[in-house]
């Protein structure tokens, strides 16, 4: 159960591995004795995973395989954390690629790949954990969108298409919580950097996985329903979305 | 039936269940047997003054017990051989209902808390203590006999006296309705002459010196508790408002109270807004509240109070737990032992260090607990201190004070918990496996939950 100051028991990782979601387990008040699946592709990364507790203890970990690239294993992965933690606290959908935009655009199959795994994948455990959560009649599901979702831009409209797929998912799960006990927070960040984006040059507002893990944790403490980080990205996508198409294909990426 | 979200008195952690008020033991019954059908447990909730998340159960069947609220018998006892006035009730009446029924006719229920609207079932599952514990022990211990629906909707009727039914009974008492669901009870009750307590009202400098007045002179009175300022630090920290009284006999009071001292009408004369702006409830605006409650109480008086205005002075605001705002509030209430006057020396100063504005901080010194495992007083000192959750901090200095309990051998209340530490649970209690061995025999196939049991572990 959630406590009255947003302390956790149980919590499921979708993406075992992403460093926005342990970053804000680690900002979140995992009670001591807390459990913690991870659930993602790469099992030795994972086992090597210590999530903190408050009072400076350790989450108990399990951890799950799971590939988004195969959407029929979401809802067996949802049903495998169910029984070891029973109920769901939290849920963070943090599976993802980024890809590589040039290559997507003339193979086929790595565009399929990132939108499979980004949008299909996630979408195909995202909804059996809400219906979960609906069940039990509480908890958070906090989805780690992305501002690149906010507007097609010529460097990334693949992952950014993956993420505007899952940003609309998300509101409308949101939206079907709404009185069930159970809530959603969508989480937009701009560039992070993390072992996702080390290759490439950084963005302005550029932030980092504490920065991020902090903010989402605030949010689920406040019970708000989506954040942008850091938190002006949230007033310049609302400028960038306003913006004519002529104007906004001169902006530089 | 219908889904309802529900919280605590504290207004934290809304979860989702299905909520039904029978209104007769046959549909209390039928409401019992869907819950359990459906898998997610069930429990019984009366007027949702526990603070936390003791009559909540997410996902499952919480039984409103509001709507069975009949009076079966009163029988008025026998001054000559003392034995006591007695009233057999539903579980869902309310005190507030048996108070309006009762004082005029020259009875008192034998335990009120700081509201009066909690129901009997909800008093016997929180085992409810108020001024009176240090001489009259806590609600169950002025309980006859009750009349427990189990989960598998049998019925029994249990009592202290009787050793067959004794261990349920004291499973039941402060057992946060996870024994099964109360449906009647026999209360014992107290007469009284008038409807005024003659109080005696003193100011103590410090939280030691409160601590004296209250070890030395509190046999005096059959009432007593200490308000205290929680922001004064130094010298002055704990300063406190010591009130101490008792019924008062008709010829004793004031001769315009004389002429009808069984009178009693109380009313709520305000209601809290219902929008509050966000942190109203600061550190500075307390602080000046404290100051003027302070500096108002007389150095030393003896005067004549209403029931409402001595043990329900917050009844008078409806719903008073909305100023805290939308963030809603934590009631966080601890009892040591009787040589642990140092942990609550501690607990006040690092709530003051945090700048907790809690405007509400009692003292209480408890007397002799009872036989019920999870019975909340023990002898010694309970300290009731009401903080917003919203207060940065807050989870860890909770978490610290925890230790601090446990260390000195104390709990804290579960009626009012809805953050503890699930570890620090077994050492703040520790017949909890004997309660656990009741409750398996009383509920064996586990219905009975609610979001504490299953936050804390409790079963």
């Amino acid at each position: 159960m959630n406590d009255a100051l947003g302390g956790v028991q149980t919590a499921l990782v979708l993406g075992g591995t992403s460093e926005l979601a342990l970053a804000t387990l680690a900002a979140l008040d995992l009670r001591p004795g807390a459990k913690v699946v991870l659930a993602g592709r790469d099992e030795d990364a994972m086992k090597q995973i210590r999530v903190p507790t408050s009072g400076g203890g350790s989450a108990e970990v399990t951890t799950l395989k799971w590939d988004a690239a195969h959407p029929a294993s979401g809802p067996q992965v949802v049903a495998a954390a169910s029984a070891a933690l029973g109920d769901l606290d939290l849920v963070l959908v943090a599976a993802g690629i980024l890809g590589d935009q040039a290559r997507a655009e003339v193979d086929v199959e790595h565009c399929a790949d990132i939108l499979t795994v980004n949008l299909v994948g996630v979408a195909a455990a995202m909804l059996p954990a809400a219906e979960r959560l609906r069940h039990q009649g509480h908890g958070t599901i906090i989805v780690f969108s992305s501002v690149a979702g906010l507007r097609g831009r010529r460097a990334n409209y693949v992952y950014g298409a993956s993420k505007a797929g899952l940003d609309a998912l998300a509101e409308g799960v949101q939206s079907s919580l709404a009185g069930s006990g159970a809530h959603l927070l969508v989480v937009r960040p701009g560039f992070v950097r993390t072992k996702m984006t080390s290759h490439m040059e950084s963005a302005p507002f550029a932030t980092t996985p504490d920065v991020v893990g902090a903010a989402v944790a605030d949010a689920v403490r406040k019970g708000r329903e989506a954040i942008h980080v850091p938190r002006l990205l949230g007033p310049v996508f609302a400028g960038f979305r306003l913006l004519p198409r002529p104007v906004f294909r001169r902006l530089p990426g | 039936m219908t889904q309802q979200l529900l919280t605590g008195w504290g207004m934290t952690a809304a979860t989702r269940a299905e909520v039904c008020r029978p209104a007769s033991a046959d549909e209390l019954s039928a409401a019992l047997a869907s819950g359990r059908a459906a898998g997610r447990g069930v429990i019984p909730r009366g007027l949702g003054r526990a603070y936390g998340d003791a009559a909540q159960n997410a996902g499952g069947t919480v039984i409103d017990l509001t709507g069975l609220n009949r009076v079966h018998s009163f029988d008025e006892g026998d001054p000559a051989t003392g034995r006591a006035a007695t009233i057999t009730v539903d579980a869902g009446i309310s005190l507030d209902a048996l108070m309006r029924m009762l004082v005029p006719l020259g009875y008192f229920v034998p335990v009120t808390p700081g509201t009066r609207y909690v129901t009997v079932g909800g008093a016997i599952g929180s085992d409810i203590h108020g001024k009176g514990h240090h001489l009259e022990g806590s609600f169950c211990q002025h309980v006859d006999s009750m009349t427990l629906v189990l989960a598998s909707g049998q019925s029994r009727l249990v009592s202290a006296d009787d050793p067959d039914t004794a261990e349920a009974f004291w499973a039941t008492a402060g057992g946060m309705g996870l024994t099964g669901i109360v449906l009647s009870a026999t209360v014992r009750l107290r007469r009284i002459a008038s409807a005024f307590l003659r109080v005696d009202t003193e100011r103590a400098d410090n939280l030691d010196d409160a601590m004296q007045r209250m070890s030395e002179r509190d046999g005096e009175y059959r009432y007593s508790a200490a308000w205290i300022d929680s922001l004064s630090t130094g010298s002055v920290m704990g300063r406190a408002v010591l009130t101490r009284g008792d019924f008062a006999a008709v010829d004793e009071l004031p001769v315009k109270l004389r002429k009808a001292p069984l009178a009693y009408g109380p009313s709520p004369k305000l209601a809290a807004p219902p929008w509050v702006p966000e942190g109203l409830l600061r550190t500075s605006t307390v602080r000046a509240f404290n100051e003027v409650w302070f500096r108002k109480a007389p150095r030393q008086h003896t005067g004549y109070e209403s029931i409402p205005y001595f043990f329900h002075p917050l009844d008078g605001v409806l719903e008073w737990n909305r100023i805290y705002g939308r963030s809603g509030f934590i009631q966080y209430q601890f009892a040591v032992p009787l040589g642990a006057e140092q942990t609550v020396r501690d607990a006040l100063g690092q709530l003051a260090a945090a700048r907790c504005p809690s405007f509400l901080t009692v003292l209480k010194r408890f007397g002799p607990g009872n036989p019920g495992p999870l019975s909340f007083p023990i002898p010694g000192w309970t300290l009731t201190v009401d903080v917003p959750a919203a207060l940065p901090g807050l989870g860890p200095l909770l978490d610290g004070l925890d230790e601090r309990v446990v260390d000195a051998g104390g709990r804290v209340y579960l009626s009012k918990d809805s953050r503890l530490r699930p570890d620090a649970l077994a050492a703040m209690y520790p017949r909890l496996g004997e309660w656990r061995a009741a409750r398996a025999a009383l509920d064996p196939d586990g219905v009975l939950h609610s979001d504490l049991s299953r936050r804390l572990g409790l079963t």
